[in-house]
């Protein structure tokens, strides 16, 4: 398999005045493409800021992190947006959609900022990934919260991005949502999208192939998950 | 990221507070509004001037007495009052040769007097002057003549009316005022009648000709204005017209010369008069009107910058009350600087409608005002220039995007994750 993410010895330290805290200790492991990866620990534990490294929205402090065997270190600002853009989709605890703002447009709002034609027909295809073909003239406002993460998935998917952030994506619905939500996330890794969960729910990470545990800043297992969950599609939530 | 994503960001976003983007660009609105108000006010005014000039003629001198700067207003607004112009002088003006360029000369007193006939009463101005007040000052009699030479040195109890003096003591019964008896007095005369003046003559229609109202008086013979109603012997004018307007100058020498000589005086301070002419008169009208509209201009610069505050305001509260959206658009791939422009653009465009807002309102209201002016029977000319309205919206553009810069950069330097959890 094609190599994705590889992490050496990364090293994230936060300044605050004169005191420095050391968030994540050497932190090492490779992601290959196609996999579904849940990053978990309890809050504290640096599965955060590894994220926001991950995702281009921080640096590291010290270490190697190569995408796509690139390593990232020297690219700009700019660069590191278009990246945002172009090869990561976000999915958020709190959906963070614009409100006042049709499903459809919440959608097309990454398409401003690419490079990309056909805006409509790329937001109608994401939608119809996550079975929202049937609300895409509501405001944000007028739809559930599994529907508004189903929303923000789709968002996530429109630029066709290399890898998928899902940060607690579950953590603001109920469990009959959630598993809403699940079932998409692993139809979507079935089709080939890699994503990697972060969580500190076990329920929650269990749906994942392989389970990277971080306490206090260091990893502290890494391995496939041999009893996984299967979230089932319910019918009451995707009509 | 292109430029039409953005403004159809930003047309959506300012859409869905329509009343807060309203209130915004208020301040816009009204700066702009009153720049194109004001500037129009100016070229109306101007206008106005020049009308009221061009109908006086500008070949008209005019000798006050009392010693004053020729742009400054006469003497005697102060209260002073002059004895020593006279209608000798006037005579000598007339007939001496040193003034070969002056065509006519007619010497003036003024006063207010009430004007009686029959039950009709009504106070109005009275012109004490000569026979040749005709040839000075251009018009036509609607009705009989003016007052021949001999009336005026023959002391004659006669009256020349203006049109409106004319048209209220006559127009009701329909009486012709020629050959009618009119009683004049002033308000010092206390006992009842007063003079009894028979009409003569009943002037045209004039209209209003250097902010005087020319059909709200009655003419009558010099002698007769000063002994019998003001009781002086002095004269307040002698208007005097030039042959032709190159000659103004030269004429207002040679009159100057010849009074001084009339009057025995040495030095320049002891004069007892002042010749001027209309032209002098208009630049002491137009530098009030610019230094009003100077006023008023910067009136409405403070507005626009009071409203360019007003939009720096809204913008970093809107800033803040955003960042959430900020942070979600960054991790979705939006660079500092379409952050920055997206911001700038709102604050752009909120500007430009308030411009257009206020360029609407600005045309309207200078439209109404000379509609105004017109109905109160002044030549009031409605002048929009662009080049006002270019001024106004690219200045309330201008203001939008310097005012918008400060929060635009505070948008685009705002780290993705921290506007990301913010509540």
């Amino acid at each position: 398999m094609q190599e994705l993410i590889n992490v050496e010895n990364l090293k994230k330290d936060y300044f605050n005045e004169d005191v420095v805290t050391r968030v994540l200790h050497d932190v090492s492991f490779k992601i290959n493409k196609g996999e579904f990866v849940a990053i978990m620990g309890p809050s504290g534990s640096g599965k955060s800021t590894l994220m926001h490294i991950l995702s281009f929205l921080d640096r590291a402090t010290s270490g190697k992190y190569e995408f796509e065997g690139e390593n990232t270190k020297n690219f700009d600002d700019n660069y590191l947006a278009r990246l945002r853009n172009e090869k990561v989709g976000f999915v958020f605890q709190s959906f963070n959609l614009l409100a006042r703002t049709t499903v459809l447009d919440n959608v097309k709002l990454p398409l401003i900022y690419s490079a990309k034609k056909d805006h409509d027909k790329l937001a109608r295809k994401a939608l119809e990934a996550v079975g929202l073909s049937h609300r895409l003239n509501y405001f944000t406002n007028q739809i559930s919260g599994g529907e508004k993460q189903r929303v923000a998935i789709a968002r996530a998917l429109v630029c066709e991005p290399a890898v998928i952030f899902a940060d607690e994506p579950t953590g603001n619905l109920d469990s009959k949502s959630g598993n809403a939500i699940m079932h998409i996330l692993q139809k979507l890794n079935e089709e080939g999208n890699t994503i990697i969960l972060v969580t500190h729910e076990t329920d929650t990470a269990n749906h994942a192939k392989r389970i990277i545990k971080i306490k206090d800043g260091e990893i502290v297992s890494d391995h496939k998950i041999s009893n996984r969950t299967i979230a089932r599609e319910d019918r009451d939530l995707v009509k | 990221m292109d430029l039409i994503g953005t403004v159809k960001i930003v047309s959506r976003t300012l859409l869905a507070r329509k009343g807060r983007s309203f209130l915004t660009v208020l301040g816009i609105v009204i700066g702009v509004s009153g720049v194109i108000v004001i500037i129009a006010l100016g070229a109306g005014a101007q206008s106005l001037i020049l009308g009221q000039i061009t109908r006086l003629g500008s070949d008209l001198l005019s000798v006050q007495p009392g010693k004053s700067d020729e742009k400054g207003p006469p003497v005697q607004i102060f209260g002073i009052v002059i004895t020593t112009l006279t209608k000798e002088d006037a005579e000598a003006i007339r007939n001496s040769d040193q003034i070969p360029h002056a065509r006519a000369v007619n010497a003036i007193v003024r006063g207010n007097v009430t004007v009686t006939w029959q039950n009709k009463t009504m106070d109005t101005q009275f012109s004490g002057t000569d026979y040749a007040y005709p040839e000075v000052v251009d018009f036509d009699m609607q009705e009989g003549q003016f007052f021949d030479r001999q009336q005026e040195q023959g002391d004659a109890n006669v009256a020349v009316l203006g049109y409106s003096v004319a048209d209220y003591l006559f127009g009701e019964s329909g009486t012709n005022p020629v050959g009618q008896v009119i009683k004049v007095r002033t308000a010092s005369q206390t006992q009842a009648g007063g003079v009894p003046l028979r009409v003569i003559g009943v002037v045209e229609e004039r209209g209003t000709a250097f902010f005087q109202d020319q059909d709200d008086q009655i003419f009558i013979p010099l002698s007769i204005g000063q002994q019998q109603l003001l009781g002086i012997r002095y004269l307040q004018a002698i208007n005097i017209k030039v042959d032709s307007s190159e000659n103004v100058t030269s004429t207002k020498e040679d009159i100057t010369a010849l009074l001084k000589q009339r009057h025995r005086i040495q030095k320049d301070i002891d004069q007892d008069f002042t010749v001027r002419n209309i032209a002098d008169a208009v630049e002491v009208l137009s530098t009030i009107t610019d230094a009003l509209r100077l006023f008023l201009t910067a009136m409405a610069g403070i507005a626009l910058v009071v409203g360019g505050i007003g939009i720096l305001n809204i913008m970093l509260a809107t800033v803040a009350e955003r960042t959430r959206e900020i942070g979600l658009r960054k991790a979705v791939g939006a660079s500092h600087s379409a952050i920055r422009n997206q911001f700038l653009i709102e604050a752009g465009c909120l500007t430009f409608l308030g411009g257009i807002a206020g360029i609407i309102l600005g045309v309207l209201v200078s439209y109404l005002m000379a509609i105004v002016m017109r109905f109160l029977g002044y030549d009031w000319a409605f002048v929009i220039s662009p080049s006002s309205v270019i001024l106004a919206v690219g200045v309330s553009i201008l203001t939008g995007v310097i005012f918008g810069l400060y929060p635009a950069f505070k948008a685009s330097k705002l780290d993705p994750i921290e506007a990301l959890r913010y509540e």
